[in-house]
């Protein structure tokens, strides 16, 4: 058995030692990996004026992903992601042909080309404090003498050309408190009105000569009251604020000599008022409107600053923006919620009463409730005005309606996903959802004889097209059932939106999307947000009837103590089937590898008090954990004050009316890291369900080594606290990283190492008994890559042939970690060219074939580097019986192959994580890779050396069987006939 | 070739035996001619053919032995093959060490064989046997040997261990840092 496996991975090595490259060729692409392109949650949209190509639309995103739209289809026809730090803060289109971003914070102006999307210019802009961010394109002036843009940005205001991105004048505010609000800038004339408030009650008004910035005019004025903040401008010369209590109206003029403040309050104005108010962004001229509570109430402005109330509304409703759609007439959409429908109604900005337009689609009840809503005109060919709207929906989805249907629709909530996991598919039986017709024998035959076609190279341009298609749409790797590879999966993902997907792994196609209704916004549970996605049942031996189910955990807001959700959804139907709002916090989510009766996997559910708590919440499961509850540990990570502790679990809570599923902890043991030295940045254990195949390494000479294997096992990274902000914040001697390798049972450090002059950030991988992680060397200037490896030197010993033999050894059975075995590392370190954003390591189903690094690089492209590359056993001038073994000679730099980046011409944009995913197959591995893009690609580490190829033509294989058999027959025939005539002579 | 063994066996319909090896005159039924002495021609010829027969018993020793010892010619190139073929796998010092277990081993199998030729009562054929099959054993050691070199012999701790599964654990322990 063994020779025959040493027999293998040398005919392996034999097959992949010329070139380590695992690279396609150009007819491959497409064939078992996709990729998709998405913007995520549109914050804002701008429309391509008349001029300019009109069947665009321009948007920036939550994802800071700037895209131009194609508004027939909603295609991409260009984007730009700025990245996570470079987040946008408005964007305008100047001169009718670029498009102007204010971005990170109002510090950066950029202007890109409308139609391709390139950087025309870009200008830094500087100030001395940080503020709201606001920009204003001037628009309508018919004189294009001064094409600027007005910006506010860190307290100051810039006017920036729109032509070359020259600052032209510069204004600063040096007045501390003041909070500018707006600045507003009044179609057809020459002036600036900046208006905010300084302290809570002080309001300030500057007027500002658009062309050289001069200050005309400065007013303060004080209120009797305290300022919210909020503020909204409804005609030119009237400002509406709201107070702090939320409970009163401020109608403010500031044009005239003296600025004067009237007070109204809501409660005379609405019947029933109760709670704060919360103003919305004024659609039009003279009318704005505020939402208390789930009512909206339209208020209009009159002349003298008298409000009144329009309308109100129970309906969820979003307003649009105004649109001017003629030379006088301005209009407005809004939408309305009625049960499964929405209304879209178009009003012109004077005309209240009357409805523009007013359309009823019906929408899938799985994208929640219209969240933004962006309206743009068009003409019809009977020279009448048209209206369609964007619509941002709560699953982050993007939709365009027009004529009352939904014309396309956008996943964009795809952008952003939080936690990925997977499921397998249905087996096949009768009557299972199968969504493809199998296609008929002659079809097949057809695709076979083109194939053997291809294959003899007598096949013509045209055929080779038809073949490549044929590959490329192949019904086999989409069908609905679960086939023998374990290549067909469902890639189940959580977005921020609060949606579940069901992806295909074939094709990635979505077969079913969930907008989770515990994950949505309730009363009770004011900022939902989902966090994490376990399996939570999967059924293979004793339940096999059973559908699979997955657990997702969320909690309502961002503090620690918020309370926790949880949700079960069926991973073939798509079915949310139970939810619970929970009584305690979730500070933690500790799968254990325990299973009941029905095969759903126990969990425990770690709060803030630390106490924990076992689902599911059946005696039998507490039956299950309770034998097993002495060989149960957790521990935490506190990174904020440098601790690591690790607890126990103890039956019963005390001081609590819990159930029997309630167990307490008790502290055993923790690792204090010193807080004015070493600060904890990155952490990394095994991947819990990673198999391993052998215990043993053999080395050259047949010697043997034995690995140190333990599930329980962390990597802690730290750094020192001056280290811990950006590269180059640092000096050479005020930095180091040190690496720990800690037993989380017991506690104990089994290996600390120091790297002197080296800086964070660290990424890492912890796999079978190595860990790899990647950080910044000081002292080269490189980016650098460190291994360690960890043996058992205790049963070093066992190296006795006879008592292996015989099987007299003890190296199979149950250990402790109590037992204290004796670690010993090896270690190597190499400088690497890229930046990682993120890391992982290929995982297959039985643990034989060997490991690739997947590196996600800064360009967000997937790159495999062989583990070879990075084992401690490497020298400059390694042994026959060394080189045999594989050992590579030892170089300073890894070598980075450019066929081995595995998304080959493709960009993951704003790549977060690489999730991995064993096939069936012992060969293969399933790759999806996650960002603002998704890409989903197989791997083979080692080639597939236990299966055939895709391409592999069994016609010809068949054709050629059928051949031989006919020469066989006939020279049989012929030898006989042969033999008679020589018999008879 | 064929054609003519069958039509010998199958077509055969008289034949004549001119030998005549019996010695008493009695069985048959022509009397001998006059002064023909059956008896005296029956002992020279009985000398002649005693020394005859022990020539080729010598012989046949003779020839056993040097068939005993035609192995160890083979063990020398045997040798000197392997030495060449290195002690890395591939395909030819793989294929050498292959015929060279291979071939002692089909002699050993055919030793009644390779000595049937010398079989005689006055052959003493154990001796050529025995060194015959201790060369061949001796291939086969080389064999063996050089297999053992090449590594394809699980005679170390490597080849036992290798495909043992991890062991468990007992304990459990699982956390991470707590969600923010």
């Amino acid at each position: 058995m063994a020779t025959a496996v040493r027999l293998l991975v040398l005919f392996l090595l034999f097959l992949s030692s010329p070139n380590p490259i695992l690279s396609l060729y150009e007819d491959q692409v497409g064939l078992m990996d996709w990729h998709q392109q998405y913007i995520g949650k549109v914050r804002h949209a701008v429309f391509h004026t008349q001029k300019t190509g009109r069947k665009r639309v321009v948007v920036y995103t939550e994802e800071n992903v700037l895209a131009s739209l194609d508004l027939r289809h909603g295609e991409i026809f260009w984007r730009r992601v700025l990245g996570t730090n470079d987040a946008i803060d408005g964007i305008d289109i100047a001169l009718g042909k670029y498009v102007i971003t204010l971005s990170s914070g109002g510090s950066i102006l950029r202007a890109w080309n409308l139609p391709n999307g390139q950087m025309v210019w870009e200008s830094s802009l500087q100030g001395p404090k940080h503020s709201k961010a606001l920009l204003s394109v001037e628009k309508g002036s018919k004189s294009k003498k001064y094409n600027i843009v007005i910006v506010l940005s860190r307290g100051c205001l810039h006017a920036v050309s729109s032509i070359d991105g020259e600052v032209l004048w510069k204004k600063d505010f040096d007045a501390q408190s003041l909070e500018i609000q707006q600045v507003i800038q009044l179609p057809g004339s020459d002036f600036l009105y900046v208006v905010g408030f300084s302290g809570s009650s002080l309001f300030e008004v500057y007027q500002i000569n658009a062309k050289n910035g001069e200050m005309l005019k400065h007013e303060i004025a004080s209120f009797s009251g305290d300022f919210s903040g909020e503020l909204s401008l409804v005609s030119s010369e009237m400002l509406v604020a709201l107070d702090a209590t939320g409970s009163s109206l401020i109608t403010i003029s500031f044009h005239s000599e003296q600025i004067s403040f009237q007070q109204a309050y809501i409660s005379h104005l609405v019947e029933g008022f109760s709670g704060p108010a919360m103003m919305l962004p004024s659609p039009v001229t003279g009318i704005f409107a505020v939402k208390i509570n789930t009512v909206t109430v339209f208020i209009e402005v009159t002349d003298k600053g008298k409000l009144e109330v329009l309308d109100k509304t129970e309906q969820p409703t979003v307003i649009s923006d105004a649109l001017s759609f003629s030379e006088t007439q301005q209009a407005f959409a809004l939408v309305q919620h009625e049960g499964n429908k929405i209304h879209f109604i178009v009003k012109l900005a004077d005309n209240w009463g009357s409805n523009l337009l007013k359309e009823t689609i019906e929408l899938d009840q799985q994208r929640g409730l219209v969240h933004k809503v962006f309206i743009h005109n068009y003409i019809r060919t009977d020279r009448s005005h048209g209206f369609r709207a964007l619509v941002v929906m709560e699953d982050h989805s993007l939709l365009l309606l027009q004529q009352g249907a939904v014309v396309w629709s956008r996943e964009d909530g795809l952008a952003s996903i939080v936690d990925v996991t997977t499921s397998e598919l249905p087996v096949y039986k009768e009557g299972a959802l199968v969504a493809k017709v199998e296609h008929n024998l002659f079809e097949w035959l057809k695709g076979h004889w083109l194939k053997l076609k291809g294959t003899l190279m007598l096949a013509s341009p045209e055929d080779v097209a038809a073949i490549q298609r044929i590959r490329l749409k192949s019904s086999e790797k989409s069908k609905m059932t679960r086939d023998h590879n374990g290549f067909r999966k469902f890639l189940i993902v959580l977005t921020r939106g609060g949606k579940l997907f069901a992806l295909h792994t074939g094709d990635g196609q979505i077969v079913w999307s969930v907008l989770l209704h515990s994950l949505r916004y309730s009363d009770r549970c004011q900022h939902p947000m989902g966090v994490n996605l376990y399996q939570w049942q999967v059924p293979h031996h004793r339940a096999m009837d059973e559908n699979p189910s997955v657990l997702i955990v969320g909690r309502c807001g961002q503090r620690s103590d918020a309370q926790g959700v949880i949700s079960f959804v069926d991973t073939y139907t798509g079915r949310e089937l139970r939810s619970f709002g929970l009584v305690h916090s979730i500070a933690q989510v500790i799968p254990l590898p325990f299973t009941d009766s029905t095969e759903q996997c126990l969990h425990l559910i770690i709060d803030a008090d630390k106490h924990a708590h076992l689902y599911p919440k059946t005696p039998e499961a507490v039956g299950i954990f309770q034998s097993e509850l002495s060989k149960v540990y957790w521990y935490s990570v506190e990174a904020d004050n440098g601790i690591i502790r690790g607890y126990g679990l103890k039956s019963g809570c005390v001081g609590k009316e819990a159930g029997e599923d309630c167990f307490d902890t008790r502290e055993l043991w923790s690792v204090v890291f010193p807080s004015e030295s070493e600060k904890i940045i990155a952490t990394v254990t095994r991947k819990p369900n990673e198999v391993v195949h052998t215990q043993a390494k053999v080395v050259a000479d047949q010697d043997v080594m034995y690995k140190y294997l333990s599930k329980n096992l962390l990597f802690v990274a730290t750094v020192a606290p001056k280290a811990s902000g950006e590269i180059g914040s640092a000096t050479l001697e005020e930095s180091w990283l040190i690496v720990y390798l800690i037993d989380t049972v017991t506690g104990r450090i089994l290996h600390r190492m120091s790297h002197h002059g080296s800086h964070g950030p660290v990424h890492a991988v912890f796999s079978e008994n190595w860990v790899v992680y990647h950080y910044f060397n000081l002292r080269a200037h490189r980016y650098e890559m460190s291994v360690i490896e960890i043996y058992d030197q205790s049963r070093a010993e066992n190296k006795d042939v006879w008592k292996l033999v015989l099987g007299k050894h003890n190296l199979t059975l149950p250990i402790s970690l109590y037992s204290r075995a004796e670690a010993m590392t090896k270690s190597q370190s190499y400088f690497i060219t890229h930046s990682v954003k993120t890391m992982a390591v290929t995982l297959t189903a039985k643990g034989i074939t060997s490991k690739q690094l997947l590196i996600g690089t800064i360009g967000d492209q997937v790159l495999a580097l062989d583990k070879r590359f990075l084992d401690p056993r490497r020298t400059v001038n390694p042994s026959q019986a060394e080189r045999e073994e594989g050992i590579i000679p030892l170089t300073d730099t890894l070598p980075i192959i450019p066929q081995s980046y595995i998304t080959h011409a493709l960009k993951v944009e704003g790549l977060r994580e690489i999730v991995i995913v064993p096939a069936k197959l012992e060969s293969t591995t399933l790759v999806f890779a996650h960002g603002v893009d998704l890409f989903f690609t197989r791997l083979a580490p080692s080639k597939t050396y236990d299966s055939l190829t895709e391409d592999f033509s069994y016609a010809l294989l068949l054709l050629t069987i059928v051949a031989l058999v006919a020469a066989i027959f006939v020279t049989w025939v012929l030898s006989e006939r042969k033999d008679l005539q020589e018999k008879w002579r | 070739m064929e054609k003519g063994k069958a039509v010998m066996g199958s077509g055969r319909r008289w034949a004549v035996d001119f030998t005549d090896n019996s010695t008493a005159p009695s069985s048959r039924d022509i009397p001998d001619p006059p002064g023909f002495i059956r008896a005296s021609i029956d002992q020279d010829d009985s000398a002649l053919s005693r020394q005859k027969k022990d020539a080729e018993a010598n012989w046949k020793a003779q020839k056993a032995w040097e068939v005993a010892q035609a192995p160890f010619k083979n063990l020398m190139m045997m040798g000197f093959m392997m030495w060449m073929a290195g002690s890395t796998v591939h395909l030819f010092s793989i294929g050498i060490t292959f015929s060279a277990l291979w071939q002692p081993i089909s002699a050993l199998q055919g030793v009644g064989k390779v000595f049937e030729p010398y079989k005689d009562n006055k052959v003493d054929l154990l001796g050529p046997k025995l060194l015959f099959i201790a060369l061949n054993l001796g291939g086969l050691a080389l064999g063996v040997w050089k297999l053992n070199t090449l590594g394809l012999l699980p005679t170390h701790a490597s080849d036992w261990v290798s495909s043992l599964p991890p062991a468990q654990e007992i304990e459990y322990s699982g956390g991470c840092i707590p969600l923010q």
